[in-house]
């Protein structure tokens, strides 16, 4: 055992129980201000709208075997594209990992009983309920169809759907954003354990801290763009009808001024917790730490500078096209280093194939192929010929799918052990992460392809030159379903029938594991102190055989 | 429908294009290649339990292994961005004059107005070897002209110009579609790119049917709108003459300099409010809702007939 651990761990006189047996009524649910039941309440929701979302993709993967279309109207093809992407996107992504892993695991990683601001947390959780009520009224109402992208002046004067529901509903779930990244900001200023200095934030901590004020910026310009679409959709505000001189472009400028931070709002806590699964599995410190959390700050910097990069064709200046071009070349560069990090962690490393490496390891290749593609599109002449086709759909899934949900699984898998107290199947999980990873290429690989041989995006018929890659991509996404439904099994089953984890399953440094498995109510049953950095599994790598023949039980487990 | 018609390079900028492509695949494949080589051989060699040495690496090695990746990656990232952008540039330059021929994209199709007054839907009719500039707008939502064999694209907005250039360098028929959602039917707000020899273009534009060429017609509307009643000199009305506007730079009321071009003129008609010559009082109407996007180019090439020797065709349309 550890330095860490035997100073961390639970003495005998103090017995606690578990967060899950501090109440077990409906009532004591819904008003809990504990952050980690607030976790499991968006893990909750999060899940119930991943998977409506997927619904609402699968029809339009099943439309598109054909090229003529086969039960869809165009019409309700543009609609399920649409509530795909705003579903995903709000409801899904820019929550997943910082509301369920970050609610959770952030205040116990740096030593706080609990987030800052307990009770804005559960307000957080119930705003994002009210911005999806929106939303499951607009898929009652009969859908929305102007793309996530909500562009004027289609959305404001053509379109003949519920786009202002759909607007609010997106605007109210922003504010949930907001909330959850105050918080965070305020709980690593204001809550971190004697000793835990920021050099000694583990990187998931930092990707969160990160992540928070990227949200806390960029979020109200994209409540300011949706309020004027409804402004000028309901009573005729023309801001941005150019027949009386506004400007449709001014929108794409606001809208991408949020939507490009997003993306590293999606993509940034999946670092954060690659990071953590790297050196965890790998048995090594995170190689270069420092440069990572300059990287993960830089990029939360430059995000904010590149998002004209989505407008090279939208009627913008060839002057602002080539800033934008090169500024989107430098955001690159610290994410091509942490790849390079995350891939020197493992040299030396004492490597297992635990599933959440397996997941994290995926993350590695669709990040980097996705980063990769991200090149291309940086650059000028070939954005031109790819934007708006079906090459830019595959890169933006291959970072914000590919990349945020291969990390959110292996976030799930990792502290799997610590939310629930129990082991899930190993094996199934991972199967379910290879099957994860293939589907995902064989979704998009073929997408990348006939997106560079000219298949426009958002097309409910098509040129039938590119059916064959159609139904390749189709076939992926089949594959992609089993992989996504396989973990609602096995892990279901582990919460009955799984073995009891105890407090420390793998090893693993974070003050999130010096505490029993589920945790108490406070997190803690000492308040911890921080001697050393993170990631000193070099010097717990001597003593593991030991750990291993006598894996110790934690206080939770004796519920 | 063949694949060709995407995937052809039918002009000397498409080729570059995909010169640039092949060049960041192969930077992308070696990197690819690199990362994915190096963890196989690390999750093989340092797996669970093998026998491999393992050791601290010393502190200071780390430091420069990080300074030389970070700026191997800045430099080979720098090359791509001045590679990209030099393209970008010389694309750019679009040397004059060139054949421009007018697009007004509606929901869910496109109107083509060629100079002769030729027009048609959905097909897209230019000579080879001769600089075309589309002068694009739309009549309602946001549209996107996709020509995938010219590797070119660009948005069409309402009530503005936006413009694309190009010199098709093969003859053939190529697609061409709408790239930006446009609503219900925009999957098949489609047509053909049809390349043809100046010869053939000649010809067909003399088959089409449509009269008068496109200054012409403006002419006829800026008599039947009434325009002609002050922008002529002598009239009692003071308006400014439009003899040699189209190209100049005009001094507005507020102080700013502008360069009379097709969006400018446009304004004109449309937003008169947007842009007051200096010296005239505002009294021009405005004219939105009281032409069709069709009539406004006919309208603006006319206008700028007036600068151009050869296009005035006399019969007293000089003032």
């Amino acid at each position: 055992m550890s330095e860490m651990t035997l100073q961390y761990a639970p003495t005998e006189e103090s017995v606690a129980t578990s967060y899950l047996d501090e109440g077990h009524t409906v009532l004591s649910w819904l008003l809990t201000t504990d952050h980690k039941r607030i976790a499991i309440l968006y893990a909750l929701s999060i899940t119930a709208f991943f998977f409506i979302g997927g619904v609402a993709i699968g029809l339009v993967r099943l439309e598109l075997i054909s090229p003529t279309g086969w039960f869809m109207t165009s019409d309700e093809y543009n609609r399920a594209f649409t509530i795909h992407g705003i579903i995903m996107v709000w409801f899904f992504l820019v929550p997943s990992i910082p509301a369920t892993m970050g609610n959770f695991v952030l205040p116990m990683m740096i030593g706080a009983p609990d987030v800052a601001f307990p009770r804005l947390n559960l307000l957080s959780w119930y705003l994002y309920l009210i911005g999806a009520s929106f939303t499951v009224y607009v898929l009652l109402s009969g859908g929305v169809d102007t793309g996530w992208t909500f562009y004027p002046p289609f959305s404001s004067t053509y379109s003949h759907s519920s786009v202002v529901p759909a607007a609010i509903g997106v605007f109210v779930v922003g504010f949930s954003s907001i909330a959850t990244g105050v918080n965070f900001m305020a709980t690593v200023h204001l809550l971190r354990a004697p000793g835990m200095t920021w050099f000694r934030l583990p990187l998931f901590a930092w990707s969160m801290y990160v992540v928070s004020m990227v949200m806390v910026l960029a979020t109200p310009v994209l409540a300011m763009s949706l309020l004027l679409i409804c402004a000028e959709r309901l009573f005729g505000l023309p801001i941005f009808d150019a027949s009386v001189g506004g400007d449709p472009v001014l929108f794409q400028h606001l809208f991408w001024f949020y939507s490009h931070p997003a993306v590293y709002i999606m993509i940034l806590p999946a670092m954060g917790v690659v990071s953590e699964v790297f050196a965890c599995f790998a048995r090594r410190r995170v190689f270069g730490y420092a440069f990572m959390v300059y990287a993960l700050l830089t990029i939360g910097v430059v995000g904010f500078m590149v998002w004209g990069h989505h407008m090279f064709v939208a009627g913008q200046s060839p002057l602002a096209n080539l800033i934008f071009s090169f500024l989107s070349f430098i955001v690159a560069v610290p994410s091509a280093i942490k790849v390079f990090n995350w891939t020197a962690t493992l040299y030396r490393g004492q490597i297992g194939f635990e599933a959440p490496m397996l997941y994290a390891l995926g993350f590695l290749g669709l990040f980097t192929i996705g980063g990769l593609t991200g090149l291309f599109l940086a650059s000028v002449p070939i954005d031109i010929a790819a934007t708006d086709s079906y090459f830019v759909v595959a890169h933006f899934h291959t970072i914000m799918v590919g990349g945020t949900v291969s990390a959110f699984m292996a976030g799930i898998h990792y502290w799997w052990p610590k939310v629930t107290g129990r082991r899930y199947h190993e094996f199934a999980a991972q199967l379910a992460a290879i099957a994860m990873f293939l589907g995902f290429n064989l979704t998009f690989i073929p997408q990348f392809i006939m997106g560079w041989l000219g298949m426009p995006r958002r097309y409910h018929f098509y040129p039938d030159v590119f059916q064959i890659w159609h139904v390749l991509s189709s076939g992926g996404a089949a594959m992609l379903a089993v992989a996504y439904l396989m973990p609602l099994g096995y892990l279901g089953w582990s919460l009955f029938n799984g073995d009891r984890a105890g407090d420390n399953p793998w090893g693993a440094t974070g003050l999130e594991w010096q505490t029993p498995s589920p945790p108490p109510k406070r997190n803690f049953l000492r308040p911890p102190q921080v001697t050393s950095a993170p990631y000193q599994y070099h010097d717990i790598g001597r003593a593991r055989e030991e750990v291993e023949q006598a894996p110790v039980e934690g206080r939770g487990d004796a519920r | 429908m063949k694949l060709t018609e995407f995937t052809t390079a039918a002009s000397d900028y498409a080729a570059h294009v995909d010169a640039l492509f092949i060049l960041l695949s192969v930077v992308s494949g070696a990197v690819v290649a690199l990362v994915a080589g190096l963890i196989t051989y690390f999750l093989i060699r340092y797996h669970k339990g093998s026998g491999a040495p393992r050791g601290e690496t010393p502190e200071r090695l780390d430091r420069e292994i990080e300074i030389g990746w970070t700026a191997a990656t800045s430099f080979l990232f720098l090359f791509l961005f001045w590679w990209a952008a030099s393209r970008q540039l010389s694309a750019l330059a679009t040397p004059e004059p060139a054949l421009e021929i007018h697009v007004v994209a509606k929901q869910w199709m496109w109107r083509i107005q060629h100079p002769s007054g030729a027009r048609e839907i959905d097909e897209l009719h230019v000579p080879v070897h001769t600089n075309v500039r589309l002068i694009m707008t739309s009549q309602d939502a946001i549209h996107d002209l996709y020509l995938p064999a010219l590797r070119l694209k660009q948005d069409v907005l309402p009530d503005r110009y936006t413009y694309l250039s190009f010199n098709a360098t093969k003859t053939g028929v190529f697609h061409l579609t709408c790239a930006e959602f446009c609503g219900t039917d925009h999957s098949v707000m489609a047509g053909r790119l049809v390349v043809v020899t100046p010869e053939e273009y000649s010809r067909w534009n003399a088959a089409v049917p449509e009269g008068d060429d496109l200054a012409h017609q403006g002419k006829a509307l800026f008599l039947s709108l009434g325009c002609s009643g002050c922008h002529t000199p002598g009239s009692t009305v003071h308006a400014p003459d439009l003899k040699g506007v189209y190209g100049s730079a005009v001094q507005l009321a507020d102080g700013r300099t502008v360069t009379a071009d097709e969006a400018y003129l446009r304004d004109c008609i449309l937003l008169p409010d947007k842009n007051r010559v200096a010296g005239f009082p505002p009294l021009m109407p405005n004219f939105s809702g009281a032409v069709t996007p069709g009539q406004v180019i006919s309208l603006v090439a006319y206008v700028k007939s007036l600068s151009s020797q050869s296009v005035d065709t006399g019969q007293g349309a000089s003032p």
